[in-house]
């Protein structure tokens, strides 16, 4: 088992409270040294586990206790720009319990909650995803439409700052655009990206489903509600460009195999997609796949594309993390892609399946597909 | 040539203040016309700027000019509007070639072959490079040829009445001083209203993207974009009032000045004009077509920077 330094030096000095106060004084959590992290709890109990997504490890691992003190601790190697999400288990009474860790201040909201976030070595947040008060903010509103397909709908809607009427803008359609907003800091990175002239002003429209497992699983309705209701409808209320070039689906896990499978239903007419940590599970024989019956009509989608792959899109940029049980799939599916003409990106990072990962993948991913002005304008 | 000198400078640091100590010592102390058209929509926040100019100012407001064209004719802003449209999928198709071009000729420099053999290669590169820059160059010119003998637009009312105004604005001016921006917007609306041609015989002033549409070539460039990488592309013909030149401002945010490889292709590439990156406080002086001075970089085609170089 490995152990820490800093574990390492704590087990060897004395065991007194005043030296286990100074350890927690004297170090930030978890701890990372070059390539290794150390987890640390401290308390009292029966066991304490360490939680986590990382695909490959094992997604429980217990801590070891420091003999003599409350003090629990894991070590093992996280290779540099890793980014980690995690809980602890603490068992008291035989009942276990998940926990943020309460010596990390880093957290990760999602519609579950929150995850403790640890960084590898040499990730940093990137600060393109802060406010900054030099980027004027966009308007978002809420609008209600009647769909054909799913009935009466909501969808927001973001204008960017200098938005006019008689400007054309592309646009940009966000599969679970609520949660982009709320987990991934969309509205920021949208303000900051054209303030910087990295992506151009484009009108985004943020979509959110009430069933998407079953929506988003390459259902035919839902390609229809995109291409007949919704963008027929914005491109009515909106200065919108009514090109391929134009027009942009994104989303990420499910919503990257709805964002792909509309595409695929109506070739040419999204120009661009942003594919993040796509569910696009696949067999190689049979039908059944080992991720349950919510992917059967996903398997069945990319069987399908797989066996007569063709150009759906211009561009397409996809990207995975590493940590991922999905990163087979989408390494799967990249060649595919690229074999059918369409300029295609791959992106994989050391992180997981979670909003942070697809938040920081913002960046490349929209000014690939919508490059700014940047390298027009010279000031 | 314009006997009248064209001097163009880097980023205009404190708002216009080196424009502004050229224009002194040009001995301009009367009104000057103003181009900011590529601001754009903020065109006419020039108060700043009219301040470090220092002198009585004229802006000719070009972008608010052509959207008042855009609103009062509408056949020609349709038709306008189609040719901005095909250049624009022009360029893309372009960068697309640019990207094969790039990619092999990568691919062909980690081939363990004899380094003479690899040096031929990489002339074949800058040479398909050349070919392709040259290629889109011509059929630019041939678009904006073929739509102005299309719609004639020196004959077209609206713009006959703009452009009689600018001419009697930059009549009464002493120079013409052009700022950066948006260079394709800048670039489009000089020439809706032919001002390089209303301005024939008056010094100008130009910095950034402003001295980028008096060169012969627009070329676009930037080593960090947040995509990763993007090879400089040439966006269109200029005025060519200052030939020879390929002119890069801000170089300290956008070329990669230790990148001697990089460097010498781009430079190899542009041969024979040369390669200046143009940052604050320097300046290129023409004055009936040829380099009078300079004090700028240039880029070398061994990959060298010349420090201050002073000119031919």
């Amino acid at each position: 088992m490995t152990i820490g330094r800093a574990i390492v030096e704590l087990a060897a000095g004395p065991k007194t409270k005043e030296a286990v106060d100074a350890f927690f004084a004297g170090n930030s959590f978890p701890i990372v040294d070059g390539p290794r992290i150390t987890f640390v709890w401290r308390g009292e109990a029966e066991a304490v586990h360490l939680k986590h997504w990382v695909f490959g490890l094992p997604s429980s691992q217990r801590l070891a206790r420091v003999d003599g003190t409350d003090v629990w601790h894991l070590t093992f190697e996280l290779p540099p720009e890793s980014r980690v999400e995690y809980k602890l288990e603490v068992v008291r009474g035989g009942h276990g319990e998940w926990i943020q860790d309460p010596l990390n201040p880093n957290l990760a909201r999602d519609p579950f909650g929150a995850n403790s976030v640890a960084h590898g070595a040499s990730y940093q947040v990137p600060e393109w995803i802060r406010p900054d008060p030099t980027a004027p903010a966009g308007r978002m509103d809420e609008i209600f439409f009647d769909s054909a397909v799913f009935g009466r709908r909501s969808v927001g809607i973001y204008l960017p700052a200098r938005f006019r009427r008689t400007r054309r803008y592309p646009l940009l359609v966000v599969h679970d655009g609520h949660d982009y907003l709320r987990y991934a800091s969309l509205g920021t990175v949208l303000d900051n990206l054209i303030a910087r002239l990295e992506i151009p002003d484009m009108v985004v429209a943020l979509t959110s489903s009430p069933d998407r497992l079953n929506e988003y699983a390459s259902n035919e309705r839902h390609g229809r509600f995109l291409t007949e209701d919704l963008v027929p409808h914005l491109e009515r209320l909106f200065p919108v460009e009514p090109q391929p070039q134009a027009r942009c689906l994104m989303g990420a896990s499910f919503g990257a195999v709805a964002s792909l499978s509309a595409a695929w239903q109506r070739p040419g007419f999204f120009g661009r997609l942003l594919l993040e940590s796509g569910s696009f599970a696949f067999t190689d024989i049979g039908d059944r796949n080992h991720r349950g019956p919510l992917f059967d009509p996903i398997v069945a989608f990319i069987n399908q594309f797989r066996a007569n792959p063709m150009a759906v899109a211009e561009r397409v940029f996809v990207t995975c993390g590493m940590y991922e049980s999905l990163i087979y799939e989408n390494r799967s599916l990249v060649p595919m892609l690229q074999s059918t003409g369409m300029d295609v990106r791959y992106v994989e990072v050391r992180d997981g399946h979670n909003w942070e990962n697809w938040r920081d993948r913002l960046r490349e991913g929209l000014s690939w597909l919508f490059p700014g002005p940047l390298l027009l304008v010279y000031e | 040539m314009s006997p009248a000198p064209v001097i163009l400078l880097g980023p205009q640091q404190a708002g216009g203040g080196h424009a502004g100590a050229v224009l002194r010592e040009l001995g301009v102390t009367g009104p000057v016309a103003l181009v900011t058209a590529g601001w754009q929509e903020r065109e006419a926040d020039d108060a700043a700027l009219i301040a470090a100019l220092g002198l009585p100012v004229v802006n000719l407001r070009l972008h608010a000019r052509s959207e008042a064209v855009f609103a009062g004719d509408a056949p020609l802003t349709q038709a306008y509007k189609a040719r901005q449209e095909l250049l624009r999928h022009l360029q893309g198709f372009y960068r697309v070639r640019l990207d094969y071009i790039d990619d092999a000729a990568r691919a062909i420099s980690v081939r363990h072959v004899e380094p003479e053999l690899l040096e031929q290669e990489w002339q074949v590169s800058v040479d398909l490079f050349r070919q392709i820059d040259s290629d889109h160059l011509e059929r630019c010119r041939k678009i904006h040829a073929e739509f102005e003998d299309r719609w004639r637009l020196g004959e077209r009312a609206i713009i006959a009445r703009h452009r009689s105004e600018i001419a009697a604005v930059i009549g009464a001016s002493a120079a013409v001083v052009i700022a950066g921006g948006h260079v394709a917007s800048l670039l489009n609306r000089m020439k809706l209203f032919d001002v390089v041609g209303l301005a024939a015989g008056k010094p100008m002033v130009a910095w950034s993207a402003g001295a980028m549409v008096l060169t012969e070539r627009i070329v676009l460039f930037h080593d960090y974009p947040p995509y990763g990488k993007a090879i400089a592309q040439v966006l269109d013909a200029g005025f060519g009032l200052a030939p020879g030149l390929v002119v890069l401002p801000d170089p300290l945010r956008r070329i990669r000045m230790d990148d001697t490889l990089g460097i010498a292709r781009f430079a190899q590439r542009m041969a024979p004009s040369t390669c200046v990156a143009m940052g604050q406080g320097t300046q290129v002086v023409f004055e009936h077509g040829r380099i009078l001075r300079a004090s700028v970089d240039r880029l070398t085609t061994s990959g060298e920077v010349d420090r201050s170089w002073a000119g031919p």
